[in-house]
């Protein structure tokens, strides 16, 4: 592919910093004891790098369970995002979602999701919004290849294609549903095969490769900005770490697999691609390694030094209009 | 011309279906946003070919003559998806719509309950108050038309129960309209209980469009020795009893509870201070219901002004039946309300 230079520098600062979050922020989490439910996507950085690369802050993504890239490709900052996990009221959600429901609907992020393909239909009605008030915006639905089998996908697919509507399906697939293989539960060779079904094109590609996904996604994006409808892109992946901080891969999954999908980390393969072409150096990725080490620094800072939420907040925003005094009556609340 | 607000005194009458298509049409003149999707709601849609693009409006024609208007980009004639159609409606109304969806029979909410249960309740509150989801939930419920056990529950109960939902149950043309426009202009996600029974009603309803604030109860028939309470349909078969029993003597208050969340307690609890009685009639069925509910609340918070204890009137803990006697006897109906009262009063 033939990219500008700051188009290089932006896909890998992208990806280095999701990196270095998960790196650093998961522990750190762990270490404040605030959360199980925490879900690395480290060794996926490319697929929502390649793909977000393409959206503006108007455009809209769902996520999953596994979205803190998701997040930091669509330009949720990392601050708010780290001060989310610490439970803190700086947190882009003021402390009341956690690692599951960031969202910033000021960058498009309508939330990671703890419902596996829950936020599929999300996406698809901000598409709806996008094409009846003529935005020109298109909306892309992450899932994994446990949520390629849930049904509320399925129908999401149906009506998208028949209402034509500016959407792009992605399915982020790393081969496992939290410990059981995709080939268990799949009935085709690729969750991309499946599109065919909805009438739409169905693209596989090499998530460890961003410029793969880049290039995909690009023609997926053209497709529905041109208002010809949407596309299924499957982006096969690997997560380097188990389903969740605590679950150990190694009693389903086989070193021989684990090291082969390091050889081939996303991060590693653009610096393979990139480097000996000249328009990037070593040094200068390394330097982005660096602010991006530099950034999770800050951003642990930023959320130790904020403010716990006030109990009191326990109340708001269930709600835009609705009685407080009915939501503790009864219950013999201390606050 | 209108007296009070939960009530009117125009001359005009227009039937319980007509009232919800009546506000449906006006909210949707009056503000560019609002959509409405949903299976059969023009009906026909795909056979533009035959110039037929609106062959039902709705299985209880409710949307009748919405699709001529407003055209196919504002009523969306869905697949039978309810998870993708619910759940896009919420996405829609999260993004800048205010978005209606019609779930035909409330009985089919399993299949797109997730939707409503873990989106459209929980965003604002998951995400910090930085989206409001004004969504509408249209869907119906009642029993005694042979429809069976999945096309006749009255499970507004379930969505009382979640937070970040508010509920309404219209009991006439008046309250159709008035507590259906308020629904659509409400920033929070509304599900607005249609009863089957009540679509052939007939009653006073103002030309303009009017709003009923959501969460407020309304007293239709003034009492002092007994407060019925009765949710939608079951407001009747309180009137009908109270009828009854004023015959036999005894004075009963009716109130109609019109919304099952937020729930008016305080005007039940002042009614009871006064009657010392209470008998809640729900069509819907007893355990872990509305009924239970308000029956707890009154005990806890009007203990001492009770002479009785809090009673319900409700359908059994079964499944709706088909055949008619079985059915019959589902359904609470004012000899039961009658009977339960002379105990409570004897």
């Amino acid at each position: 592919m033939d990219l500008s230079r700051d188009t290089l520098i932006s896909l890998y600062k992208t990806m280095t910093t999701i990196r270095h979050f998960e790196e650093r922020g998961i522990p750190e989490t762990g270490q404040r004891q605030m959360s199980a439910s925490v879900h690395s996507s480290a060794g996926q950085e490319a697929v929502p790098t390649g793909i977000c690369a393409h959206l503006t802050n108007e455009d809209y993504i769902g996520s999953t369970h596994r979205g803190h890239g998701h997040c930091i490709a669509k330009g949720v900052d990392p601050k708010n995002m780290m001060a989310e996990l610490f439970g803190r009221s700086t947190g882009n959600n003021k402390g009341k979602g956690g690692s599951m429901h960031i969202a910033d609907m000021s960058k498009g992020m309508l939330g990671t999701n703890g419902v596996v393909a829950a936020s599929v239909p999300l996406a698809v009605g901000a598409a709806l919004t996008s094409k009846l008030r003529n935005f020109g915006r298109v909306a892309v639905a992450f899932f994994g290849d446990g949520g390629a089998n849930q049904g509320v996908l399925h129908e999401c697919m149906n009506l998208a294609s028949v209402w034509k509507l500016p959407v792009i399906f992605c399915c982020e697939n790393n081969g496992y549903a939290e410990s059981t293989p995709v080939s268990y539960g799949l009935s085709v060779a690729n969750v991309a095969d499946r599109a065919a079904g909805y009438d739409m094109p169905g693209i596989h590609v090499d998530g460890m490769d961003v410029f793969a996904v880049y290039e995909a996604a690009g023609e997926a994006v053209a497709r529905a900005r041109a208002g010809e409808g949407p596309s299924l892109l499957e982006c096969r992946t690997y997560r380097f770490y188990g389903h969740t901080v605590f679950d150990d891969p190694l009693s389903y999954r086989t070193k021989e697999e684990q090291d082969h999908w390091r050889s081939r980390d996303p991060l590693k393969l653009f610096r393979e691609m990139v480097v000996p072409e000249g328009l990037v150096t070593e040094e200068e990725l390394n330097q982005m390694d660096d602010e991006a080490e530099a950034l999770m620094e800050e951003a642990i800072k930023f959320a130790d030094e904020s403010p716990m939420p006030d109990p009191l907040e326990l109340y708001d925003d269930v709600y835009v209009d609705y009685p407080v005094d009915m939501m503790r009556r009864g219950a013999n609340m201390d606050i | 011309m209108t007296t009070d607000i939960m009530s009117t005194t125009v001359d005009r009458e227009i039937l319980y279906r007509e009232a919800i298509n009546e506000a449906l049409r006006q909210e949707m003149e009056l503000d560019e946003t609002v959509i409405i999707m949903g299976e059969e709601i023009a009906g026909g849609a795909g056979l533009e070919h035959l110039g037929i693009v609106d062959a039902w409006g709705g299985p209880f024609r409710t949307t009748v003559g919405l699709i001529q208007q407003f055209g196919k980009e504002r009523i969306l004639d869905t697949p039978l998806s309810e998870a993708a159609f619910v759940g896009t409606a919420i996405g829609a109304a999260s993004t800048g719509m205010r978005a209606v969806a019609e779930l035909m029979f409330v009985d089919f909410v399993g299949v797109c309950m997730d939707q409503l249960l873990n989106n459209a309740a929980k965003m604002r509150y998951m995400f910090g108050g930085q989206v409001k989801v004004p969504f509408v939930l249209l869907t119906r419920i009642g029993a005694g038309f042979g429809s069976a056990a999945q096309h006749s529950e009255s499970f507004y109960s379930i969505f009382s129960h979640i937070p970040g939902l508010k509920g309404v149950v219209p009991s006439d043309p008046y309250t159709a309209k008035g507590l259906l426009t308020a629904a659509i202009r409400d920033d929070d996600p509304v599900v607005y209980f249609e009863h089957k029974g009540l679509y052939l009603d007939k009653g006073a309803v103002p030309e303009e469009p009017y709003v009923i604030p959501l969460g407020k109860a309304r007293t239709v028939r003034p009492g002092k020795d007994i407060t019925l309470v009765g949710i939608s349909r079951m407001t009747w078969v309180c009137t009908e009893a109270a009828e009854e029993l004023q015959k036999q003597g005894t004075n009963a208050e009716v109130i109609d509870l019109l919304s099952v969340s937020p729930i008016d307690y305080d005007h039940i609890i002042d009614s009871v201070r006064r009657t010392h009685r209470l008998v809640v009639v729900d069509e819907d069925t007893p355990v872990c219901s509305l009924a239970s509910d308000i029956c707890a609340r009154v005990a806890e918070e009007a203990f001492d002004y009770l002479d009785a204890p809090p009673s319900r009137v409700t359908a059994p803990h079964t499944p709706v039946p088909y055949s008619r006697p079985l059915e019959n006897n589902y359904v609470p109906n004012a000899a039961r309300v009658v009977r339960t009262v002379q105990g409570l009063v004897s």
